[in-house]
């Protein structure tokens, strides 16, 4: 299990001070360190100073640091043959902060990362348009740019929880398939006018260089040309190939499936494809049988990342945190309920909160050691309020697979041991 | 010139520079019909981009057999990847069995699947026939097309599919009513 060390939290004196309890929390929040066999009991204890090691041509983690995605091959299918792999989650549970790390950031691949030579990569332009195109990766780059900080989530994120909830999940399970990271590229508007789209095409297939050629049908409403850009940079460096080296499709707060990897081909028409993607896949099935289809925004969501699931907390002092997010813009504001949701404290956004992209929340907690539940409900500018899960799923039945946004609770039993639970 | 046109300049000036003049010509280079052909694979569900080209379900039997049972399974039933037959009357049920003959709304979707993504070592390396032979035996194994049928370029879109009403879009991006208030 990832959080082992979470659980094993270090014995503290009997008479432990405010500060120890604050340790305590430290070491969940870092969750990842190694050992902490040698604790430094004072300051005698810390190790003298010294030469460290060579300067090195990137940097890497402290070896005091564990902090790995978790390669699935489907809702719980863990510990696969990567082979099988179809997504790798994101580790909430070890992050602190707004920004996901570029090699932590979730990924969901339908036929493997393709090895693309940026060289040989080639965007084309065609359809409903004056004049169709074609674009290397270097003409990308000499032209106006935008860079932009935007969450993106995979559709299926929260699919752990629809019909049961296994108490032994983190929520690096439940929740790991979200991540916000800084992009760079060109507006779709820019490219749009170079082409000369034609005024009656109103939709664009959208499609990546990939093994599957994953292709989605998207709708040019105002908002989508403004803020839609293909993007080469990836927190200040070329993309990375997981997520769609040389250049990709970013969409703020649509469907992960919407943001194309390897972006190849861009077609302008007048009506949906119907692809494999928005049909047969990405859509919601209700209780009646009947299927939600083209339910491309993601919701208002939130989660509690500090402490989730499998670790374990001492009475006293706690922090809690988390993250919260909306494809509808900005958050503003993120309740907390420690008593399972009957009253609710507004917690402290940490800034800047931007539009359609992910902020940490955080608020002080005294435990009074009784087993209890705890919550996080975020609420965005829109008005629109994280659903609690009995409303959520009395709306969208438990077979719908996607777009899950219910509030995530916690329990937390006499032990404190922290566990995933529905409500 | 007065403040006013002063002012009116410097906008100009501004604007000018914002929306710097970028013409295609800056960038890229045109696309010519004969390479937009090799990549505009994608077909629609009034059948536009099918290929001339036709397959029949016994066909299709083989074609199935040679490339994708191994996955799917022997008459589709499933294996290591999804089921492609059966499950119709299951969507309303606690346990819905999602395959091409009880969800997919469109034929169209299943050939330009195939051609797409599949065999998934090596997508679209089926012949355009192999493609709508396949296609027939997938939709003969949901009781769609019969035994002894085939499907073409003409037929395929004309196939109405058992789930074809079973969806319903979101208001905000209904394709029905998306920029047609004009």
């Amino acid at each position: 299990m990832t959080s082992k060390s979470q659980i094993e939290s270090p014995q503290r004196p009997a008479s432990v001070s405010r500060r120890g309890f604050v340790g305590g929390l430290s070491a969940g929040v870092l969750g990842a360190v190694a050992t902490e066999a040698a604790a430094a009991q004072t300051l005698a204890d810390v190790p003298d100073r010294g030469p460290g090691a060579d300067l090195g041509a990137h940097s890497e983690r402290s070896r005091f640091v564990k902090i790995d995605r978790i390669p699935e091959a489907g809702p719980g299918k863990r510990n696969v043959d990567p082979n099988d792999a179809i997504n790798s989650k994101t580790p909430h549970q070890k992050l602190v902060g707004n920004i996901t790390p570029t090699d932590l950031h979730y990924e969901r691949s339908h036929s493997g990362v393709p090895d693309i030579d940026p060289a040989q990569h080639r965007l084309l332009i065609h359809g409903l348009v004056q004049k169709p195109l074609v674009f290397s990766v270097d003409d990308l780059k000499r032209m106006p740019s935008v860079t932009r900080v935007v969450f993106i989530e995979c559709t299926g994120n929260g699919w752990e929880n629809w019909k049961k909830a296994d108490p032994d999940l983190t929520v690096q399970n439940t929740h790991g398939l979200v991540s916000t990271n800084e992009w760079t590229g060109v507006p779709l508007k820019f490219l749009i006018g170079l082409a000369g789209k034609e005024k009656n095409s109103n939709w664009m297939l959208a499609e990546g260089g990939d093994g599957a050629g994953v292709d989605r049908s998207i709708p040019l409403t105002d908002e989508i040309v403004n803020e839609a850009f293909v993007a080469y940079g990836q927190n200040g460096e070329p993309l990375r190939p997981a997520h769609g080296f040389p250049m990709r499709l970013v969409m703020p707060g649509f469907e992960g499936n919407l943001n194309i990897k390897w972006l190849r081909r861009l077609k302008f028409g007048t009506e949906p494809w119907m692809t494999r993607w928005e049909t047969a896949r990405y859509t919601q099935l209700l209780a009646n049988g009947k299927a939600r289809q083209f339910q491309l925004r993601m919701e208002t969501n939130s989660v509690i990342t500090q402490p989730s699931g499998t670790m374990q907390i001492q009475p006293g002092y706690n922090r809690i945190s988390g993250l919260a997010w909306s494809g509808h813009g900005k958050i503003a504001k993120v309740e907390i309920s420690t008593d399972g949701a009957n009253i609710w404290k507004q917690a402290q956004l940490n800034q800047p909160v931007l539009s359609k992209a992910q902020v940490r929340f955080q608020m002080d907690w005294v435990w009074d050691g009784k087993p209890t539940r705890i919550v996080s409900r975020a609420t965005d500018e829109q008005g629109n309020v994280q659903p609690d899960r009995q409303s959520f799923i009395a709306a969208m039945g438990s077979n719908a697979l996607f777009h899950y946004n219910a509030q995530q609770t916690w329990s937390i039993d006499e032990a404190g041991r922290v566990r995933n639970v529905l409500a | 010139m007065s403040s006013l046109d002063n002012r009116l300049v410097a906008a100009a000036l501004t604007l000018g520079l914002l929306a710097a003049p970028a013409f295609a010509s800056d960038f890229g280079r045109p696309a010519t019909p004969a390479e937009i052909k090799l990549w505009d694979i994608d077909v629609a569900p009034d059948g536009k981009g099918l290929p001339v080209g036709g397959g029949t379900v016994a066909q299709g039997k083989q074609v199935f057999a040679d490339n994708c049972a191994a996955c799917h399974g022997d008459n589709g039933q499933g294996g290591i990847k999804d089921r492609l037959a059966g499950g119709q009357g299951t969507l309303a049920s606690g346990a819905p069995v999602k395959t091409v003959g009880s969800f997919w709304p469109y034929a169209t979707t299943l050939y330009d699947y195939i051609h797409r993504a599949m065999p998934y070592p090596t997508p679209g390396s089926l012949s355009t026939d192999d493609t709508y032979a396949v296609t027939a035996y997938i939709l003969s194994l949901n009781g769609i097309v019969p035994p002894d049928g085939k499907v073409d370029k003409d037929s395929l879109p004309k196939i109405k599919m058992p789930n074809r009403d079973g969806f319903i879009p979101e208001p905000e991006f209904d394709p029905a009513k998306l920029f047609r208030k004009k």
